[in-house]
């Protein structure tokens, strides 16, 4: 469980993985260059101190050998045990004499466990000094056995006499010196550990201050704000990346300003060829009236012919118009006049104004349901949906006006809905069912409308801040409704708004 | 302001039309004629305003877009001088803002393409704004509302004893709201009676004209004449 929590806290952060990091480093080579240094600095001290300590004890043997006897007795291996004590009292040097089964020690309860059987092995097998290093009761003992030897000559091998002589030394000072040792090397590791955090702190500043820079710039372009730059300094990778993403950031400027360019010429220009088709419209147009009024004077196919001028003439004008309010919308220029009205009163001029009263049923509120829109908008709205119905769908042709709804508040929304009995929808164009010059059916390429009818219905509820929507309903045939706020919505707060609210009191 | 006769609906209504594209003034020439209009037609403002004092309108047709002297520009020559009726002939996605052509001094506007019987109603409503009075012949020939006196059957008004030189329009407007003081008429009321818009004309031409008739009538500012009802409409009231 640790280690998981330790691995997330490692994954977690780049801080945390460079301190970790750094101050493992710093411990690990600590420890190694003072386990060097402590070995051999011990090596060297205890060396030095056992070669002479061996070397004064034989020194200290070889001066009184000579007086010892072939055959010791107790006695005077006591008197020799003796004599070296007392010779070496100051040392705290203890020895014992054995010589066949005789044992002499200095002080009565001297047990010498020091003493191990491998050396007393070492000694009689070996006519030299031996020594050991024994650590007993968290004590250490340097343990010296000296086998005394007679010579023949200077050139003949020595022959052990059976007498031998042990040492037993305390090393309290090197001991001493070794402790001294990993206390210094223990001290020196936490300014390392420290130096190691703060240095490592500093890299992951320098490192993490480019990087949170980057995330902040990235974060920046997301949002929308494509002029986000990084300010590069030094030529490390990071300031590469910073470069790179730069670069980056102005490539993709740079294509999504052409992007945008491009489209603004295409709406431009949908704009520009309706403004120019406008004025010779607009000189036709005019004219029409008289055509249909002298059409009926001309013979049957000069009156034909007129007509059908005059006729096309005035589809030509609403598409134009459509057109030109399609424009004004994509270029964001058109506007809402919001009025308080009464919708009810509203829907029912919209209906009579085009001679539908008979053809509609209407479901009306019985008082009048005031909101805040744009009449003219409101006109279209509804016009266009009930001649959608009366067009495509089959009759009855319900239009239903209510203030909220299940999921609406009354007193926030105003709820249109236009219903017929014809087929529907094909499931398939419901979802473009509001797009431009889209056809549900093959069947009705030609129709009176525009194409853009359901398109501008569209855009002028989003522009109140509404929502629209087209579905079937089980009964068949199908549902238009429309959601309209009732204070003025989000897109509230026009210029005319403005300007209303300038002069009002 | 001249008192104009009752004579312009019997006689042939005289219009000036300034408009720029050959095509469409002769077009619209023809279709004004062909209702019985006469007709002279201008290509530039200029050409427009020598017109004005030799034909003598009783309207003009206006497009706003002009080479030359703006329409904009025209239309506030014309109304300094003279309170002839004006309609504008705008179009959808024009760069300048019909609003400003409305604040500028035009009582009405049409979008181009415009039909000709279209334009002619247009032209007609206007010509009746000119002439007969608002409406109760009975009433006496001068109210006195305040600082201001509306003389019906005369057509004239005046402020402090000075004559206010109204538009067509906002005569209509000021006789159509005081004739009943005190009471709220809706934008869309005031677009039936006063221009004979439909129900679903554009509000903006009664805001501009009040607006209009504000400043000629010192009412900006703390109004004391026609008040705005916040969510209804308008209402005259003399404070």
């Amino acid at each position: 469980m640790f280690l998981g929590k330790a691995r997330a806290a490692l994954r977690g952060g780049l801080r945390l993985r460079l301190v970790v990091g750094f101050a493992v480093v710093a411990v690990v080579s600590t420890l190694t260059t003072g386990a060097l240094t402590f070995r051999e600095a011990r090596t060297g001290v205890l060396q030095q101190s056992q070669d002479a300590v061996v070397k004064e004890f034989r020194d200290s043997v070889d001066a009184r050998a000579p007086g010892y006897s072939d055959r010791p007795d107790q006695s005077e291996l006591d008197s020799m045990v003796q004599e070296l004590a007392w010779t070496h009292r100051s040392q705290q040097w203890r020895f014992l004499a054995t010589y066949a089964n005789l044992r002499a020690v200095y002080g009565p309860q001297d047990s010498f466990d020091a003493l191990t059987p491998e050396l007393q092995r070492s000694v009689r097998t070996r006519p030299a000094a031996v020594f050991q290093r024994v650590r007993q009761d968290g004590q250490a003992y340097l343990v010296v056995g000296l086998p005394v030897c007679y010579a023949a000559s200077a050139t003949a091998a020595p022959t052990p006499s059976g007498l031998v002589l042990y040492l037993v030394v305390p090393q309290k000072s090197e001991q001493l010196y070794v402790n001294a040792l990993v206390t210094a090397i223990e001290r020196a590791m936490l300014p390392a550990l420290g130096l190691a955090v703060l240095l490592a702190l500093l890299v992951a500043r320098g490192v993490l201050r480019p990087v949170r820079a980057l995330g902040r710039a990235t974060r920046r372009m997301a949002a929308g704000h494509l002029d986000t730059r990084l300010a590069v300094s030094g030529s490390d990778e990071l300031a590469e990346l910073s470069r790179s993403f730069n670069d980056t950031a102005a490539a993709l400027e740079h294509s999504v300003t052409e992007l945008r360019r491009m489209e603004a010429q295409a709406r431009r220009f949908a704009a520009d060829v309706s403004h120019e088709l406008r004025t010779p419209l607009a000189a036709m147009t005019a004219v029409t009236d008289v055509l249909d009024e002298q059409s009926s004077r001309l013979d049957r196919v000069t009156g034909e012919a007129v007509r059908l001028v005059s006729e096309e003439t005035s589809r030509l004008a609403r598409l134009v118009d459509d057109l030109m309010e399609i424009s004004r919308f994509d270029a964001g220029a058109a506007e809402l006049a919001l009025d308080d009205i009464d919708v009810a009163e509203s829907v029912r001029r919209t209906l009579a104004s085009r001679g539908w009263p008979t053809q509609v049923t209407t479901e009306l509120p019985a008082g009048p349901l005031r909101a805040r829109v744009d009449p003219r908008r409101l006109d279209v709205v509804v016009a266009n949906l009930v001649g959608n119905a009366l067009r495509h769908g089959a009759p009855p042709v319900t239009l239903r006006l209510a203030a909220g709804s299940a999921q609406l508040p009354e007193d926030g929304w105003v709820v249109i809905t236009v219903t017929d009995r014809g087929p529907g929808v094909p499931e398939a164009a419901l979802p473009h069912i509001f797009e431009r010059f889209y056809k549900a059916s093959a069947a009705r390429t030609r129709s009176e409308s525009s194409g853009l009818g359901l398109a501008i219905t569209a855009e002028s509820v989003r522009l109140h801040g509404g929502r629209i929507r087209a579905a079937n309903h089980p009964g068949g045939g199908a549902v238009f409704t429309v959601e309209l706020p009732r204070h003025g919505g989000s897109t509230a707060g026009t210029a005319h708004d403005r300007r209303e609210g300038r002069d009002g009191e | 302001m001249a008192v104009r006769g009752s004579h312009i609906l019997n006689d042939m209504p005289r219009i000036l039309l300034i408009e720029d594209d050959a095509a469409v003034r002769r077009a619209v020439q023809l279709a004004l004629r062909h209702h019985g209009h006469e007709v002279v037609a201008a290509s530039t403002g200029e050409e427009g305003m020598n017109y004005l004092g030799s034909f003598r309108p009783d309207v003009v047709v206006l497009d706003l877009m002009l080479p030359g002297m703006s329409g904009l520009d025209v239309c506030r020559r014309i109304r300094e001088r003279e309170q002839v009726g004006i309609i504008m002939m705008t179009a959808k996605g024009d760069s300048v803002d019909m609003i400003v052509g409305l604040e500028a001094g035009a009582d009405d506007y049409v979008v181009k393409p415009v039909q000709a019987r279209v334009l002619e109603a247009r032209v007609r409503a206007l010509l009746r704004r000119l002439d007969a009075p608002a409406s109760g012949a009975a009433r006496p020939r001068a109210e006195s509302h305040g600082d201001l006196t509306v003389d019906r059957a005369g057509m004239l008004v005046t402020h402090r004893g000075r004559p206010v030189g109204l538009a067509p329009s906002e005569l209509r407007l000021l006789l159509a709201l005081s004739a009943a003081p005190g009471q709220v008429l809706s934008r869309q009321q005031l677009l039936e009676a006063v221009w004979e818009h439909s129900y679903h004309g554009d509000i903006r031409l009664v805001d501009a004209c009040v607006k209009r008739l504000r400043g000629k009538l010192g009412d900006l500012g703390a109004p004391r004449y026609i008040h705005t009802v916040r969510g209804f409409g308008y209402c005259f009231r003399s404070s």
